[in-house]
């Protein structure tokens, strides 16, 4: 076909013909490359976790004692560690475990965060001042301790884990929601809401939470990242998810400890995604911040 | 038509100035500072007055939206500054609000069909859901909109079809009495004709009651039944209308009504103006005595001693001033 000199008719009809969905993807990608770098990463991640079991080469809990430490090759490309278990499996599942816990992380501590913003800044006054006194208290403490302290309580597991995790975010996207909904409260269509006796539940939920989505969605996608690492840490401690399940934090655990030397490979392949998954997420989130919020944006 | 809906005596709302809860400044601002009147039953009362004069706090506090720091506000005779959230709920059925602002006034993440019909499922109004889309249908049509509007969100509808919004919502509740806070002064000059004919094509079919704030002289005096002119938290004039425009008793109405242009150049030209000397003092520390007396053309040594109250000048003509 030969090449017809393109006119403005015909770019907007191949604009129409595009689907809207895909119009925007490719807008966003246009214009935040980075960000459509840490897509790629995330969806690639999400994919070879949802299809981890036709993916991986072996059983990711398979004991091959034949094969124990066994360098990269053609029947290991990662290598194995000291269990025989080969590694590009475990890798491969470990994304599965890092993704439940980091969505189910970010999921919780957004929303419990988020319903306290916007409730303490819907009350105002003496509610306000001392939810958000909590929430300084909250946030004296580094991240990890309080993680640590949550799972000192509650014990581990996958489930305690994530409510570790959850934990740090609440009074984070407490105050960030807090601030947004505190210019929302003071529009007009909150004052027709309540002069028309809404109950107080109806206000916050149906007229001031979906008005508060674009920092929610930011913060969530931006802690995900970070509640990737933190669980990798806390597995590094011995205090998240538990042997034998993949976990990178937990394959890191053994490696580095005794094997650093003799067998870096395993270290260094969980390592590296771990490395890779907070990039796509911290990438993607911090592009979705500058698109969706540009007062957001921190320099 | 004789019978008073609101009754507003000496209402009072402060606001404390000075961020932190534990040392509140003792100086509040004094926005609403003993302001009284009366409304009755199917006028409409127009409230004048600056930008800063406490007219749209007085509003607030009589939609209980701002609870005053004195005085009563009988509706219906049931005094609302006494009542609580859960007894109010059905009084704010009855008193309704329309904003200034037609953009800022619709939540933007619900259809308009989903923002009149709210009301009207909360309140049990219309219980089921094909009754709530039928009456939100009418009370399009009723506002001057399509039936078809219900499907759109505010951001697809011009400003005054956003205003028209507006004012279906407050019909939805039914009311009573509807407090309408400078409902044009954001619109076009056309636009804004067609929405106050609107109003007022709504009063005289539906009986309804205005409270019509406003800064813009001329809608006031189009509307109004009787006028209330506000200046730094006080009503200082308040007659009905034909009496307060065309013979006003207290010097601030004088000056305000002389600053309204006459559209014909020859006699704009030639007719007289008050221009009042200064600013509006600040609300945190108003002025001894008559509030108005710095500014005052003709103010004398009593009025800076003595506050003058609000008296019956001629009938049915009160003012607040020692020498009218």
């Amino acid at each position: 076909m030969a090449a017809a000199p393109q006119t403005i008719e015909d770019l907007a009809r191949a604009e129409a013909r595009r689907p809207r969905w895909l119009a925007v993807i490719l807008d966003f990608a246009r214009q935040r490359p980075l960000g459509a770098v840490g897509a790629a990463i995330i969806v690639f991640m999400a994919l070879l976790a949802a299809g981890a079991g036709l993916v991986a080469p072996y059983d990711p809990l398979a004991n091959d004692y034949a094969a124990m430490l066994s360098a990269p090759s053609a029947a290991h490309w990662l290598g194995t560690d000291s269990f025989g278990r080969d590694l590009l499996s475990r890798v491969i599942f470990g994304s599965r475990t890092a993704l439940m816990v980091g969505l189910g992380a970010s999921l919780l501590g957004a929303t419990i965060g988020s319903a306290i913003g916007v409730t303490s800044a819907y009350f105002a006054g003496r509610v306000d001042l001392l939810v958000q006194r909590v929430m300084d208290i909250f946030f004296a403490f580094p991240v990890i301790v309080l993680a640590l302290a949550v799972v000192a309580i509650l014990g581990t597991g996958a489930g305690n884990v994530i409510l570790a995790i959850a934990t740090p975010m609440v009074p984070r996207c407490a105050r960030v929601v807090r601030s947004s909904a505190l210019a929302i409260r003071e529009m007009p269509y909150v004052d027709a809401a309540r002069a028309s006796g809404f109950g107080h539940a109806r206000i916050i939920l149906r007229h001031m939470l979906p008005n508060v989505m674009a920092p929610i969605l930011i913060m969530a996608t931006a802690f995900l990242g970070e509640a990737i690492l933190l669980e990798a840490s806390l597995s590094f401690l011995g205090l998240g998810v538990q042997e034998p399940t993949a976990a990178w934090g937990l394959m890191l655990r053994g490696a580095a400890v005794e094997f650093a030397e003799s067998a870096p490979w395993m270290a260094i392949f969980p390592g590296l995604a771990i490395s890779l998954a907070v990039f796509g997420f911290n990438l993607f989130g911090d592009s979705l911040r500058d698109a969706l919020d540009p007062r957001l944006r921190t320099q | 038509m004789t019978e008073a809906l609101l009754e507003v005596h000496d209402l009072v709302k402060h606001f404390p100035v000075g961020g932190a809860m534990l040392a509140r400044s003792a100086t509040p601002v004094r926005a609403v500072d003993g302001v009284s009147f009366t409304i009755r039953r199917g006028e409409t009362l127009g409230l004048v007055g600056e930008s800063g004069c406490g007219k749209t706090t007085t509003g607030r506090c009589i939609l209980q939206l701002e609870r005053p720091t004195s005085g009563r506000i009988l509706f219906e005779g049931l005094d609302l500054v006494t009542l609580g959230e859960e007894a109010l709920r059905p009084v704010r059925r009855r008193v309704q609000v329309i904003f200034q602002d037609p953009y800022s006034s619709l939540n933007p993440r619900m259809t308009i069909g989903q923002i009149l019909a709210e009301p009207l499922k909360v309140h049990g109004i219309v219980p089921d859901r094909q009754g709530r889309a039928a009456r939100v249908r009418e009370l399009l049509v009723q506002v001057g909109l399509l039936p078809q509007h219900a499907g759109r969100y505010p951001h697809q509808l011009s400003g005054g079809q956003r205003q028209r919004v507006g004012i279906a919502r407050a019909l939805a509740m039914e009311p009573a009495l509807i407090v309408c806070d400078e409902p044009v002064s954001a619109l076009d000059v056309s636009i804004q004709a067609q929405i106050i004919n609107l109003l007022e094509d709504l009063q005289s079919r539906l009986g309804l009651t205005y409270l019509f704030i406003a800064h813009d002289l001329s809608v006031v005096r189009h509307i109004s039944d009787r006028v209330a002119v506000m200046y730094l938290g006080r009503i200082v004039e308040i007659a009905d209308r034909k009496t307060l425009y065309e013979a006003p008793v207290h010097p601030y109405t004088k000056a305000l009504l002389s600053a309204v242009p006459i559209p014909d150049p020859r006699l704009e030209a030639r007719r007289e103006r008050t221009v009042l000397r200064g600013e509006v003092p600040s609300a945190l520390k108003p002025p001894s005595g008559c509030v108005f007396h710095p500014r005052c053309p003709i103010a004398e040594a009593r009025c800076a001693a003595e506050a003058p109250n609000l008296r019956e000048i001629k009938s049915a003509h009160w003012g607040a001033c020692h020498l009218a």
